[in-house]
């Protein structure tokens, strides 16, 4: 069994709540927007980014890949398949912050940490505890929803 | 270019401990009023912009928008208010007619909110509808006058009829007027509750016809998307003659908002201005009404009710009872509240009667002329709720049509700019961009769940009646009381004086 | 002030009972007078009465008018018009006894009359229609008179008074008949009207009833567009006529009338087979505004039998029996017990559904849809 977020991008309409969501979510204040912003120093970066063309929107975090690039250039194998959560986790202890898989992700769903604590960031499906994630329970339009998935083969 | 003596309407207060400069709000405004300043480094409003939407309000995630009507105003005059001033201002500067959405926001009297209803006490007992049936199905159609029994049970055919669970059903929004995406949540919301949509003079999107066997299919002056798949794909065929919210004048679509989608399924050239005529071209008496009835019935081989939609005018009672004898299977009146996409200001504003009175009128003179029972009553034009509803149907109505509420429950913020083709809630708007905004799936949700609530509402009151079918209160007059009413409006209603 | 029956509409509670026998054998008064008596507190004495069938056999040929008159004048007028239109037979005051309602007695006469054929063949209606216009217009255009009752071999009773006292003002131990109804009504506020007390008959249909219906005025409404003048504003009235339109005008058959009043629900519809839901569904979208919404019982007379019914869901108490020939329907199951200790068989009709007693030699001339069968019971 496998998770993820998916968007469906004929209803996402590029309001990046997504983001102040995620941001918050991943805050020291994790219910409390205005906290988040306003209180929290070292802000944290979005795990999930809207991209916007034309018309065009939609909102990306990561894909939680069958066969992830991310895992497979890990220099410390900080990064791996949670099978249990049956998503992609960072060991953050394990982490260098050498930003391999930052440029390995060919979906760009992986950012460097901003602090002085080198950290790749993704998305963790907000503790992949089973609880919504904060994006898809903030998605204003429900463009955004939990996919839960089995592995082919 | 001179100045423009029209100043901003609304002042937007942004409370900048709150702001968290997440650009929500510059992102959700179509009318470009929240903007980013690079040189200041903070975020700035333009409020001549502004139409009090509520978007940007409702979308910021720390409640840190406001928007309030602005306090500037002009030397107190009970005879040149504000609006009279600015609308001239705006006609000096563009010598145009004054353009408005929606209906008729005039503070003429809501006779709804003059009728109280009634509730038994001791002589009869009242129903509870969580413990036994009360029942709402409505049948919208001609009927005969007595069943005849033959040795083979019922004899003849009976007339077609649509068959609502709840007296209540979407009324004429085109595709076009408001978006697909907007068309699409009624429609599915309409097959969900076992109630009807009307397609309005659009045609039908490929996009919308597996709702078709519960769409009402407008036939309207301009002929748009008429063919005879159009024909035979709904539920009914409407007749419109009138709007309540623009009596006596046509519809006109923009050619900006006739993009390639309306475009083919309005049949009309891509880009062109879509006018529908003030008369029909083929309708200039009410004889000629009948032909038309009568060729849709053909065409549609008697299989559909055939309804006539008119405005509520001055004498909406005798045009009624002569649309039915014209062979109507059902009568649609539309109030003069009734809502809209674009209508001049000053039609919308002036003309047309109060449906309420329309409504008693009209189910009163066919009465007196005994056709009553023969045809169906469909009301519009202000209906806000349920009591709205159990209020219409006790003075005559066998159902009614909502616009304005279901938009409403869609996100529908009333800021009454529908003909400016930005909606900011993606429904009265055919851009790409903004239309995304109405994810079919949540307005179906929406619109099925008001339709379910006023259900539940409407058997709660017709239960402290102690009515346990809808059929019964209709026109069942004695169940309303008016209150602030004058004799004459209680004359024409027959509706007794509270405490009568 | 008295509030005169028709100048508002009087919500009332009431007593019903009701005695057929099947092989139209004679029974005196007592019968009844002890099952309405016994349920004394469900009337205020404000209204009671008796409508009695078989009590004028040697003028059965004859319609038999009751008119109450307020004053000389009324009489003079009535009976003017009478001769007009009938040739009266016979006139006289209805006997009575001086037991205290005769204060507020009208004057009470009867008229065997017969309509004058010449008349009925100029005004090109039937004889039915004549008889109905003739009423309706005494009632509505004479002030001061009221036809309580106009059928053949039948009679009604009214006034003002508990009905053991109506009963006794009448005397109406010197009157027989095979078919009994009374009525004793519980009226919220005052009418001191004798015309508005029940039983409401109209030509052969006599009607008691214990209810107030919560359809009254679309009921009425709907009657008004058949020409009906409910100037009583009593339940009782609008289930009078709708009786007569349905039945009469519309010719249904009696028993698909009887379902029109307390029909089914749309579940129950929903289980039946696709005939009968076809059926359903014409005859509820057609005759909704005649379905009678609100709590009743109902008993109705006329010369064929005995009809009682509830509404569809039973918020008023109906309870029948059955004893050799004879067929009891009352209010109470103790008014039944009073008259008849041990019946054969004795049951609580469910809401909505039909008790028919028909007199032995006369089956309905109103027939009976074989699509309703099951949806009644009647009594065999």
């Amino acid at each position: 069994m496998r998770r993820r977020i998916v968007c469906n991008f004929d209803v996402c309409i590029g309001c990046r709540l997504c983001e102040v969501y995620c941001i918050t979510s991943h805050s020291r204040f994790p219910h409390d927007v205005l906290k988040a912003f306003k209180l929290d120093g070292q802000r944290p970066v979005p795990r999930v980014t809207v991209e916007e063309e034309g018309v065009l929107s939609f909102s990306v975090s990561c894909r939680h890949c069958q066969e992830p690039e991310c895992t497979k250039s890990c220099l410390t194998g900080a990064l791996q398949l949670d099978a249990e959560l049956g998503i992609i986790k960072v060991e953050e202890e394990r982490c260098i912050g050498c930003w391999t898989c930052v440029v390995a992700c060919p979906y760009g769903a992986i950012r460097p940490s901003p602090g002085e604590r080198k950290v790749a960031v993704k998305c963790d499906l907000c503790g992949g505890t089973g609880e919504v994630p904060a994006c898809v329970a903030n998605c204003p339009n429900e463009a955004l929803r939990m996919e839960v998935w089995v592995e082919e083969g | 270019m001179a100045i423009t003596m029209k100043t901003a309407s609304y002042k937007i207060i942004r409370d900048h401990d709150r702001c968290i400069e997440c650009l929500v709000c510059v992102r959700q405004c179509s009318n470009g009023v929240h903007r980013w300043d690079e040189d200041y480094m903070c975020l700035v409003s333009d409020e001549a912009e502004c139409v009090n939407c509520h978007r940007c309000v409702v979308f910021c995630p720390t409640q840190a928008l406001n928007v309030v009507a602005s306090p500037l105003d002009f030397k107190t005059n009970a005879n040149w208010r504000k609006p009279d001033i600015e609308q001239i201002y705006l006609q000096a500067e563009t010598g145009g007619t004054l353009l408005v959405g929606m209906g008729n926001d005039r503070p003429y009297p809501v006779y709804w909110d003059h009728l109280l209803l009634n509730a038994s006490q001791v002589t009869n007992p009242s129903i509870d509808p969580l413990r036994e049936p009360v029942e709402l199905k409505t049948f919208i159609g001609r009927k005969p006058d007595t069943v005849h029994f033959g040795s083979e049970g019922v004899e003849g055919e009976f007339p077609p009829q649509l068959e609502l669970d709840v007296p209540v059903m979407f009324s004429a929004m085109s595709f076009g007027s408001i978006s697909l995406n907007a068309q699409k949540s009624l429609a599915r919301a309409a097959v969900e509750t076992g109630i009807y949509w009307n397609c309005g003079e659009g045609g039908l999107h490929p996009e919308v016809r597996p709702y078709a066997d519960r769409a009402v299919v407008q036939v309207a002056s301009g002929r748009f998307g008429v063919s005879v798949d159009y024909l035979k794909s709904g539920a009914a065929i409407e007749i419109k003659i009138g709007q309540g919210a623009k009596p006596g004048i046509g519809g006109h679509l923009p050619g900006e908002k006739v993009g390639p989608e309306v475009s083919r399924t309005r049949m009309i050239p891509l880009g062109t201005d879509a006018i529908s005529p003030a008369p029909h071209h083929d309708i200039y008496s009410i004889e000629d009404l009948r032909q038309l009835i009568f060729s849709l019935k053909e065409a549609t081989e008697y299989a559909k009710p055939v309804g006539v939609k008119i405005a509520a005018v001055h004498n909406v009672a005798a045009i009624a009872s002569g649309s039915v004898r014209a062979g109507a299977d059902f009568l649609v009146i539309d109030g003069f509240r009734g809502g809209t996409g674009a209508a001049p200001l000053r039609i919308r504003d002036n003309i047309g009667i109060p449906i309420e009175l329309a409504l008693a009128a009209v189910d009163s003179r066919l009465r007196e002329e005994g056709i009553r029972n023969t045809v169906s009553l469909v009301v519009a034009g202000g209906i806000r709720n349920s009591a709205d509803v159990v209020k219409a149907i006790a003075l005559g109505a066998d159902a009614v049509y909502i616009g304005t509420a279901a938009l409403i429950a869609l996100g529908c913020h009333m800021c009454q700019k529908c003909y400016q083709g930005k909606c900011n809630w993606g429904i009265a708007t055919t851009n790409p961009y903004l239309t995304k905004r109405v994810n079919p799936e949540v307005g179906a949700r929406r619109a099925a769940n008001l339709i379910r609530a006023w259900a539940h509402e409407i058997k709660e009151m017709l239960g402290g009646m102690g009515i346990n079918a809808i059929e019964s209160l209709r026109g069942n007059r004695l169940h309303l009381r008016g209150i602030g009413l004058g004799p004459k409006e209680l004359e024409i209603l027959q509706v007794k004086a509270a405490g009568e | 002030m008295v509030v005169r029956e028709g100048l508002a509409r009087i919500p009332a509670g009431c007593a019903v009972a009701g005695i057929v026998d099947r092989r139209r054998q004679a029974m005196k008064a007592d019968g009844i007078v002890t099952m309405i008596s016994l349920m004394h507190d469900r009337s205020n004495g404000l209204g009671g009465g008796f409508a009695v069938y078989g009590c004028y056999s040697d003028m059965s040929d004859y319609y038999a008018f009751h008119l109450f008159y307020e004053s000389s004048s009324a009489q003079t007028e009535t009976e003017q018009f009478m001769s007009i239109y009938f040739k009266v037979e016979q006139k006289e005051p209805i006997p009575v006894r001086k037991n205290g309602l005769q204060k507020h007695a009208p004057r009470i006469w009867r008229y065997f009359v017969k309509p004058k054929v010449s008349e009925i063949n100029e005004q090109d209606l039937s004889e039915e229609e004549y008889i109905i216009k003739t009423v309706m217009s005494i009632n509505r255009d004479i002030p001061g008179a009221f036809v309580a009752s106009s059928g053949k071999n039948m009679g009604a009773f009214k006034a003002v008074g508990y009905p053991e006292d109506v009963a006794d003002f009448y005397r109406l131990e010197e009157y027989q008949g095979y078919l009994w109804l009374a009525h004793g009504r519980f009226p919220t506020n005052t009418p001191g009207w004798w015309g508005g007390a029940h039983p409401f008959t109209l030509l052969d249909w006599s009607v008691v009833h214990n209810g107030e219906i919560s359809s009254y005025g679309a009921n009425r409404r709907y009657l008004e567009m058949f020409g009906y003048h409910c100037g009583l504003q009593t339940d009782t009235e609008a289930i009078t006529y709708l009786l007569d339109l349905l039945v009469r005008k519309h010719r249904l058959p009696l028993l698909t009338a009887l379902n029109i009043f307390a029909a089914p629900f749309w579940e129950e519809i929903g289980r039946m087979d696709p005939e009968r839901q076809r059926l359903w569904k014409v005859l509820r979208s057609v005759y909704g505004s005649a379905l009678l919404n609100g709590p009743f019982s109902i008993i109705v007379g006329c010369s064929h039998g005995l009809i009682a019914m509830n509404d569809r869901i039973k918020l008023r108490p109906l309870v029948a029996a059955v004893n050799t020939e004879k067929v009891y329907v009352a209010s109470e199951e103790a008014a039944i017990r009073a008259v008849c200790r041990q019946p054969d068989r004795l049951w609580t009709p469910a809401g909505g559904e039909p008790v028919l007693a028909w007199v032995e030699h006369q089956t309905s001339k109103h027939g009976s849809s074989s699509l309703c069968d099951g949806l009644v019971r009647e009594v065999s």
